[in-house]
């Protein structure tokens, strides 16, 4: 398309827009409920030519990973998209890819683990993957989605960088949901993303090289030191083709997303879709004249430590949402990376965290005002009483 | 033992740039057992070249001349493959 517009669609219309703009030199892909979406729109763009993409049709999401990592290792610029069970299935190649530095950009549509089976949205699978060495965005809505899918071919392929990057958004709520968003020219999404230039490339027959050889205690720990530079490093990295991006679009991107931050009291943390209800639900209660807020997170990995002690430095009761248990007994992923990153704080608010929305339980304003009432109440005792609890779950 | 380098001084994730250097790996140091030729029973039939996954059979003018124990790694084949069976070449535990 010639010129920017203003369009209605999904969360994995939105992505699949992204990918037929990047038009990457491969994609290999294994449909997977909610994000087949996805993988159907761009073997259309593949049928009608509208991309020069090498099309995979693989036979399982292992697969997918793996020919993927086979056409990044090859000079490509490669992508896949996955849910759930395709992401665990993945497991062993996730791993393999940021170890093997290929800056795959993969969409993942968040989707619980099964089991008992389910396809609804929850945060299960890709915070499964934290431990993986990918760099992890998460997306409120499809322009977000749409947004960062276009910023993780940067971040990813950067010199600095060359870690892949999963650009997440909530299945069915956002990947199904139709929205209006602006997407940008063909022209300006070219530009933006630039020529691929492989720091490494097995095709590159002027410069032989052996990928994937085994690797022994003399060596394997200063390359995992490697990956862990690079995660470093990626923190500038996102935060100037943050910046670049906003040059073109007006819309910035950064680590988090405070809303009504400033003289916020009682704030909720919370990831991807759940973030629209929880504003609406500030807006709401800021018109009763009470101080709250809300900060999205936007990226998980790296984890944002700093940014997040500062967005929440005037706050005195904090509530962090989790879509996903550890089991640990402990609280959410989120719950205790952000509590460990308060340890060091001069002054710490009150905390708790609540599981919420396994395997897409809805979570509409109630609930998150009853999120703000549980603050109000700990904050009147001067103590959490319920550290870890289950938001609208019958016990 | 060469030098070991640091984390910045090596290519990331495990790319090796330098071609045809598995050579100068001495993967025979994981050796358990090891072959033994016994030049006066050796036809030089050269089956055991042939069937060496390490390419760790010496071979000079067509002939067997002896074992490269730097990159043998004792994985018997030769001795299993040897029509002439102990009298060319034997397989013994490493002391």
């Amino acid at each position: 398309m010639g010129s920017r517009q203003h369009v209605a669609m999904t969360g994995n219309e939105a992505v699949a827009h992204a990918m037929r703009q990047i038009n990457p030199d491969v994609v290999a892909a294994y449909p997977i409920t909610p994000q087949t979406d996805i993988v159907q729109f761009f073997s259309q763009f593949v049928a009608d030519g509208m991309v020069k993409t090498e099309f995979v049709t693989v036979e399982s999401e292992h697969s997918a990973m793996s020919a993927t990592i086979g056409a990044a290792a090859s000079g490509a610029r490669a992508m896949t998209a996955t849910s759930s069970q395709g992401l665990a299935l993945m497991w062993e190649m996730l791993h393999i890819a940021s170890g093997y530095r290929l800056p795959i950009v993969m969409p993942v549509v968040n989707r619980t683990l099964s089991g008992p089976i389910n396809i609804h949205c929850d945060h299960s699978d890709t915070m499964g993957a934290l431990t993986t060495g990918w760099i992890q965005l998460y997306s409120e809505s499809a322009q977000e989605a749409y947004d960062n899918m276009i910023q993780a071919v940067r971040i990813a392929e950067h010199p600095d960088v060359q870690l892949p990057v999963m650009v997440c958004q909530d299945g069915f709520i956002t990947s199904h949901g139709i929205e209006s968003l602006e997407v940008l020219s063909d022209e300006e999404v070219a530009q933006f993303v630039g020529e691929y230039k492989p720091v490494y490339s097995v095709l590159d027959v002027d410069n032989p090289v052996t990928v994937g050889p085994l690797v022994l205690p003399d060596y394997l720990f200063e390359m995992k030191f490697q990956q862990a530079k690079a995660m470093e490093a990626s923190r500038r990295v996102i935060l100037e083709v943050g910046k670049e991006y906003a040059r073109l679009t007006g819309r910035e991107y950064g680590f988090l997303e405070g809303y009504k931050l400033e003289d916020a009291e009682r704030v909720i943390v919370v990831l991807s879709s759940t973030a629209g209800t929880t504003r609406a639900v500030v807006d709401e209660l800021r018109r009763k004249g009470e101080k709250v807020g809300l900060l999205k997170p936007r990226v998980i990995r790296p984890f944002p430590a700093n940014e997040l002690r500062e967005a929440l430095s005037q706050a005195t009761a904090v509530a962090i949402l989790d879509r996903a248990e550890t089991f640990s007994t402990q609280g959410g992923p989120l719950f205790c990376e952000i509590r460990a990153a308060f340890y060091d704080a001069p002054t710490r608010p009150l905390m708790r965290n609540y599981i919420f929305g396994l395997g897409g339980r809805d979570v509409g304003t109630a609930q998150i005002e009853s999120v703000f009432a549980d603050l109000a109440a700990d904050l009147a005792r001067g103590s959490v009483k319920t550290p870890v609890s289950y938001l609208d779950v019958r016990e | 033992m060469t030098e070991l380098k640091s984390a910045k001084d090596i290519p990331i994730g495990g790319i090796i740039p330098a071609p045809g250097n598995s050579r100068s790996y001495r993967t025979g140091e994981w050796r358990s057992q090891r072959p033994v030729w016994i030049p006066e029973g050796c036809v030089h039939c050269l089956i055991c070249w042939v069937y060496c996954p390490d390419n760790a059979i010496e071979v000079e003018d067509g002939k067997m001349k002896g074992i490269d124990y730097s990159h043998c790694k004792g994985c018997g084949i030769c001795v299993r493959e040897c029509p002439r069976k102990e009298k060319a070449l034997r397989l013994e535990r490493e002391a």
